[in-house]
């Protein structure tokens, strides 16, 4: 959505430019000032999910796909519908979204006593939809690459899969390699679907046009559900030595007994390192997109500032927001390579050998 | 605050979507690339061994067929010499023979005419005697017509006969 602000703006360079003198008479200019933007909400309505996908806006009449909606209640049982019936704030079924309050945007019921009760919501919002869209584009790029080696299997490839052949060797040689250590086989199908999938992801987010544009990554139920794929594996895979270094590690024995302060400090840091990978992850890609918004929004706040001013800061505005673009580009694939890289060592952590080394010198 | 708080429908479909990526591609996808370019890296390294191998045999089979070469270029010399001086030799001997025998031969031919000169020799003298001695007939028979003259003539030898005996 970033990015159709983006449009505008550049749109809005044009016309002022080519003609700052006819505006200045436009009737239309003095309407404009009255609406108060307000640039929080708007940025945090962008970053948020939402039930329809906006795609533009044509004067007056919004252009935006209904997409369904799944809801449980307890109380009036199963709700499947399209989003359009909320049109215009109305309710139905006794389902409206919420505009103020605790579940600010999301579906509520509300009960006899005018309380307002969250159901349980498995609609099929905006970020689910990219989401799902993302999932199959990646499963088909990768099961397209994979095809083309069962063809002819010793030719060397070239165009697309050549280039996919070594992104996914570099990242399998240059990261999960070193990272993991000795049996970095078993895991580097994981770790290079995590990583493709956060990178597309990514990507797709900062595209202009309607399958991209939502924020998935700078949603903290996706980096939830990644981070909680990688904390099972690394827990699921930790060798003995890794569990006892939690709870009996190589420390002085009052720090263990009687009050298990190492242990306590062990046991935190095998949350905190998931935690960590769902933070960076949401937090990067949100910002990203914030900034973005943020730079898009200087176009409409200048209008009020007069012609020559609003001017300048669309261009200002645009500059950046090129350069902020460029920079969402390039922490794509950082934010991309560092989940995929923690994750390997944290994998390679679990799957410590007992030090011989040091028992020697004991 | 509710950016911070995971949606549980998107958990949901997180869950969905993701755990459905990740077991296609895990069983399909990755390891499908990365055991055919390990594949690949191993049948090129296998190659490149063979490749040097072969190299290295092509090297000493063509020292080899420098040895070779040389040796029969050697040989080759050696034989032109051997029938140079066979040659040399066959000539040699050829000569000395012939010229023995040419020797020889002179000397068998004039043993001939030797002989033949000493055959005709003979015949002419035989000749000469068996004439002289027709022609002392005839003279004698002429000489020896008279009766007196006969009987000089047996005198004559008688006493030359009792001459010699004495």
């Amino acid at each position: 959505m970033n990015s159709l602000r983006k449009i505008l703006s550049l749109i809005a360079i044009f016309v002022l430019l080519s003609g700052t003198v006819v505006f200045a008479s436009e009737p239309v200019q003095v309407e404009k000032p009255k609406e108060k933007l307000d640039v929080k909400e708007l940025i945090l309505e962008h970053l948020a999910d939402s039930y329809s996908w906006h795609i533009t806006k044509i004067g007056d009449t919004d252009i935006a796909i209904p997409l369904p909606v799944i809801v449980y209640s307890k109380t009036s049982g199963m709700h499947v519908f399209l989003s359009s019936a909320f049109k215009e704030g109305a309710s139905h079924e006794g389902l409206i979204i919420a505009s103020e309050g605790k579940y600010k945007g999301k579906i509520v019921e509300k009960d006899t006593h005018g309380n307002e009760n969250r159901p349980f919501d498995i609609s099929m919002t905006k970020v689910v939809c990219a989401l799902l869209f993302n999932s199959a584009l990646l499963i088909f790029i990768i099961l397209t690459v994979a095809r083309s080696y069962k063809k002819d299997t010793f030719e060397s490839k070239k165009g697309f899969v050549g280039f996919m052949e070594m992104f996914i060797m570099n990242i399998n040689d240059e990261v999960i390699k070193p990272c993991v250590g000795k049996d970095y086989k078993k895991f580097s199908p994981y770790l290079l679907t995590v990583f493709f999938f956060i990178f597309l992801t990514n990507l797709m987010g900062l595209l202009p046009v309607f399958p991209g544009g939502a924020n998935i990554t700078g949603n903290i139920a996706i980096t939830f559900v990644l981070a909680i794929f990688t904390f099972v594996i690394v827990n699921v895979v930790g060798t003995k030595e890794y569990w006892k270094e939690i709870f009996w590690p190589d420390v002085p024995v009052w720090l263990k007994v009687p009050i298990p302060l190492m242990p306590a400090i062990e046991l935190v840091g095998v949350f905190t390192k998931p935690f960590a990978l769902m933070i960076r992850l949401f937090a990067n890609m949100l910002a990203g997109h914030s900034i973005v918004l943020g730079l898009t929004c200087l176009v409409f706040v200048t209008v009020s500032l007069g012609p020559a001013m609003n001017t300048s800061m669309t261009v200002v505005s645009v500059v950046f927001n090129v350069f902020i673009n460029l920079v969402e580009v390039l922490v794509a694939f950082i934010q991309a390579y560092v989940f995929v890289l923690l994750s390997s060592v944290f994998i390679g952590l679990a799957r410590v050998e007992p030090h011989h080394a040091k028992e020697a010198i004991k | 605050m509710s950016l911070l708080l995971p949606d549980s429908g998107l958990l949901f479909w997180m869950f969905l979507s993701f755990g459905i990526v990740v077991f296609i591609l895990v069983k399909y996808g990755f390891p499908v690339i990365l055991k055919m370019v390990e594949d690949r890296k191993a049948y090129i390294d296998n190659s490149l061994s063979i490749a040097k191998q072969a190299h290295e045999e092509l090297a000493s089979v063509k020292s080899e067929g420098e040895t070779i070469v040389d040796n029969a270029r050697r040989e080759q010399v050696k034989i032109m010499n051997d029938a140079a001086q066979m040659r040399d030799t066959l000539i040699k001997e050829a000569k000395d023979k012939a010229s023995v025998e040419a020797v020889k031969l002179v000397e068998d031919a004039r043993k001939q005419i030797l002989i033949e000169k000493e055959d005709a020799i003979r015949d002419i003298r035989r000749q000469v005697a068996l004439l002289s001695v027709d022609i002392a007939e005839k003279v004698l028979r002429g000489q020896l017509e008279k009766k007196d003259e006969q009987l000089d003539m047996i005198n004559r030898l008688l006493d030359e006969i009792n001459i010699s005996k004495s």
